[in-house]
């Protein structure tokens, strides 16, 4: 079963590298990951598929939140959840088999993006399991080459963002002195 | 301007060792009012810091140029890290279009400390610089506290600004939770009023949000034991009745058997480490678990509470306590009769064996120098140890009136931590006697600080607990690997005397019981530096000990005894 754990990011260097981090440094292994801009530019979405048992689980989105870069870290995984994958394969391809190769593509919901003598380029969208039969199918006709997107997911919970709002630093004092203040 | 951000995050020392890339820095430093300390190794100016932090509460600061500066700092680092300690490092990287090339001393700071520290930076334009120290101090000193690295790149030292004020800064995604959880804390009261063996565990963090009034007032209310983590001595004051000892590998044998016997385990600012727990699955194995921590990640790492507070432990213990102060009359008596056995209970473990310091009339044992250092402390002074048997003898037997005494490297174990550590505390806290309990291994690590110590005539007592040996590392062969001792004896020690002379510093090597008191004495009446190397017996070995994978309630409580075999 995939584990997905979707993050909300600050677009910061070094982001990507903790967050990887908190992973690495147990030896996990990521089986996916996706990272896009969301409609606000100082933030990206990631998506990190990873096979890590769930106690472990819960300790390592407690790990990613707690990063400075980190908006929020949710576990998808048990959670109600949309997810989707994309692939493009290129298929070679004799003339006898092509027709036979759109009928498979029309099956399973996928696009011709190019077409040449040589053969297709093929996209579809769906999730990873489909996509497994998609390119097993197309493997049969010949020669293949398939780049996949990694999985993207939205969370089906609206779940609150809590933000900590800025830290004034009194002027003169600065934010520990502040703090200090604060902490009596 | 970078000095200005310093000046107004309150800094007044830095620890330091400059190079080719933090010139401009240190040309800054000439005329102005910031010290620096000048160590002999980068890692020391880390430790250092670390002590000057932990003596006074406030963020240390440290220094180092780009490359082999920075990559000395990284030990020092993951021990803040390891150990909370807030600490701002700052370090020299190439100008910023070299950043890649392989130029002179150049070393990726910014990805080689990523683990190693809380957060880091790499500021890369002059205008950054203000904000991102401002951060810097922010994230090391608030929620658990912890190391911050900014690199900076030689063109923004270089660069020429004046330091305009930053009105706030954003860290939307820094969460530090303070409060508690309201209905937690009310549960939590009624919880420890239901109690009939509650048990306190504290740790660091008690020391760290500066809660030790509110424990102290948290153990008299309840009228509760409590344990200290090594991190934790000196957030009850060691005479106090109500505290035990310290619990875990080479804790006492009331701690351990408090903590297996327990109904109720109040655990404040800790993380269950595994030197405490033993084998995690018969640790308080009759105890319903209440966890403060700041830290949410720490909440259910090792030991699933039943009760999880996230929030700072002044705040919520304080919170509690108005809870319980409400609650008191009404519901103190049911439990009145139970909490009687208990303390019985409690008393009689530590009736029954007993920390005793070992004395010998030939030769020195090192828990009669240890337990003679706390005569003459009395629970005032600051004692800074390094790693090893010294360590859990210190640990065990000198006493501590008040948080902030005691600065020993905790999680990292880092040999080599002890005296630059007693360097920064003391040049924080000059109206301190500060005593350096190190190993005889611990301190050779740090011999090039005796330079520092006698640069600033840091009147610290230096005492080396000195068996010879890598005393915990012979012990463990001793008990573990069939006693085949290899590579643990450290032969050719200097002698202490001549060394100390080289440095132009006071010292002196004993070896007999009979020289003990006096030699101590002497060391601290001496208004300036001593070094004591003290001979003591090599072959002595901490107990109790719990052997790694054992229940702490299993013990071995002293050296085996020759048995009589059943025919």
């Amino acid at each position: 079963m995939l584990q997905v754990i979707s993050l909300l990011v600050e677009n910061k260097p070094g982001a990507l590298m903790r967050i990887t981090g908190v992973l690495s440094s147990r030896g996990y292994n990521i089986e996916s990951l996706t990272v896009a801009r969301t409609l606000d530019p100082t933030l990206s979405r990631m998506t990190i598929v990873v096979d890590v048992d769930p106690t472990l689980r819960r300790h390592v989105v407690k790990q990613m939140n707690k990063l400075v870069n980190v908006l929020q870290a949710a576990d998808l995984t048990e959670s109600p959840a949309v997810s989707r994958e994309m692939v493009l394969i290129r298929v070679r391809t004799p003339i006898s088999t092509r027709t036979a190769i759109l009928k498979e593509a029309e099956i399973f919901n996928a696009r011709v993006v190019d077409s040449s003598v040589e053969g297709f380029a093929l996209e579809a969208t769906g999730d990873p399991e489909k996509l497994d039969e998609f390119i097993d199918v197309m493997r049969s006709y010949g020669d293949i080459e398939v780049t996949r997107s990694g999985l993207v997911a939205v969370s089906l919970e609206a779940k609150k963002l809590r933000l900590s709002p800025p830290i004034p630093t009194a002027s003169g004092t600065g934010p520990q002195a502040a703090n200090n203040k604060l902490m009596e | 301007m970078l000095l200005e951000c310093l000046v107004r995050e309150g800094v007044d020392c830095i620890f330091g060792y400059p190079g080719g890339v933090t010139l401009p820095l240190y040309d800054a430093l000439y005329d102005h009012h910031i010290r620096h300390i000048l160590v002999r190794h980068e890692e020391n100016a880390a430790f250092a810091a670390q002590g000057h932090a932990r003596a006074t509460g406030r963020t240390g600061v440290c220094c180092a140029t780009s490359g082999p500066g920075a990559t000395n700092l990284v030990t020092g680092l993951v021990n803040a890290l390891m150990d909370s300690t807030p600490i701002v490092a700052l370090t020299g990287q190439v100008a910023v279009k070299l950043i890649g090339s392989d130029a002179f001393q150049e070393a990726d700071t910014f990805g080689i400390t990523r683990s190693c520290t809380k957060h880091n930076y790499l500021v890369k334009s002059l205008a950054d610089l203000p904000q991102t120290l401002h951060e810097a101090f922010y994230v090391a000193s608030t929620g658990r506290p912890g190391p911050v690295l900014v690199d900076l790149p030689k063109d923004v030292l270089q660069a020429q600004a004046r330091y305009s004020p930053v009105s706030a800064i954003h860290l939307p995604g820094y969460k530090v939770f303070t409060e508690g959880h309201t209905g937690q804390i009310r549960r939590a009261a009624h919880m420890m009023w239901e109690a009939q063996r509650p048990l306190v565990y504290a740790g660091g963090g008690v020391i760290l949000s500066d809660a030790a009034q509110a424990l102290r007032e948290l153990v008299e209310l309840l009228e509760a034991p409590a344990v200290l983590t090594l991190m934790g001595l000196g957030a009850l004051p060691s005479f106090h009745p109500n505290f035990i000892s310290m619990p875990g590998m080479h804790g006492s044998y009331a701690a351990n058997m408090a903590l297996s016997e327990c109904d109720l385990l109040i655990a404040l600012g800790v993380r269950f480490d595994d030197r405490v727990t033993g084998r995690l699955s018969a640790f308080a194995p009759h105890a319903k678990v209440i966890h403060v921590d700041i830290d949410p990640s720490e909440i259910g790492k090792n030991r699933n509470p039943d009760l999880p507070i996230v929030g700072d432990t002044k705040r919520v213990l304080g919170r509690i306590l108005k809870v319980l102060k409400e609650l008191e009359p009404a519901e103190r008596p049911p439990q009145a009769a139970a909490r009687q056995a208990w303390w019985s209970q409690i008393r009689t473990w530590q009736r029954e064996h007993p920390l005793i310091p070992a004395v010998s009339a030939s030769e020195i044992k090192p828990q009669h120098l240890v337990s003679e250092i706390d005569r003459l402390s009395a629970g005032q002074a600051i004692v800074a140890s390094d790693v090893g048997q010294h360590e859990m003898w210190a640990a065990q037997f000198i006493r501590f009136n008040e948080p902030r005494l005691w600065i020993c490297s905790g999680g990292l174990g880092s040999m080599g931590f002890g005296l630059p550590a007693a360097i920064g505390a003391q040049l924080a806290r000059p109206d301190k006697l500060v005593f350096a309990v190190l190993g005889d291994g611990g301190f050779q690590m740090a011999i090039p600080e005796l330079a520092t110590v006698a640069a600033h005539g840091l009147p610290l007592k230096i005492v080396i607990v000195n068996n010879g040996y890598l005393g915990m590392v012979r012990q463990w062969q001793e008990l573990f690997f069939n006693n085949r001792l290899c590579a643990v004896e450290l032969e050719s020690f200097p002698d202490v005397a001549l060394l100390a002379a080289a440095y132009g510093l006071k010292g002196r090597t004993i070896e007999h019981p009979s020289e003990l008191t006096d030699a101590l004495e002497e060391a601290v009446r001496e208004p300036g530096p001593y070094i004591l190397n003290v001979k003591v017996s090599p072959f002595e070995n901490v107990y109790p000990m719990v052997p790694a994978g054992a229940a702490i309630s299993e013990m071995v409580l002293g050296p085996p005894q020759p048995v009589a075999v059943p025919q």
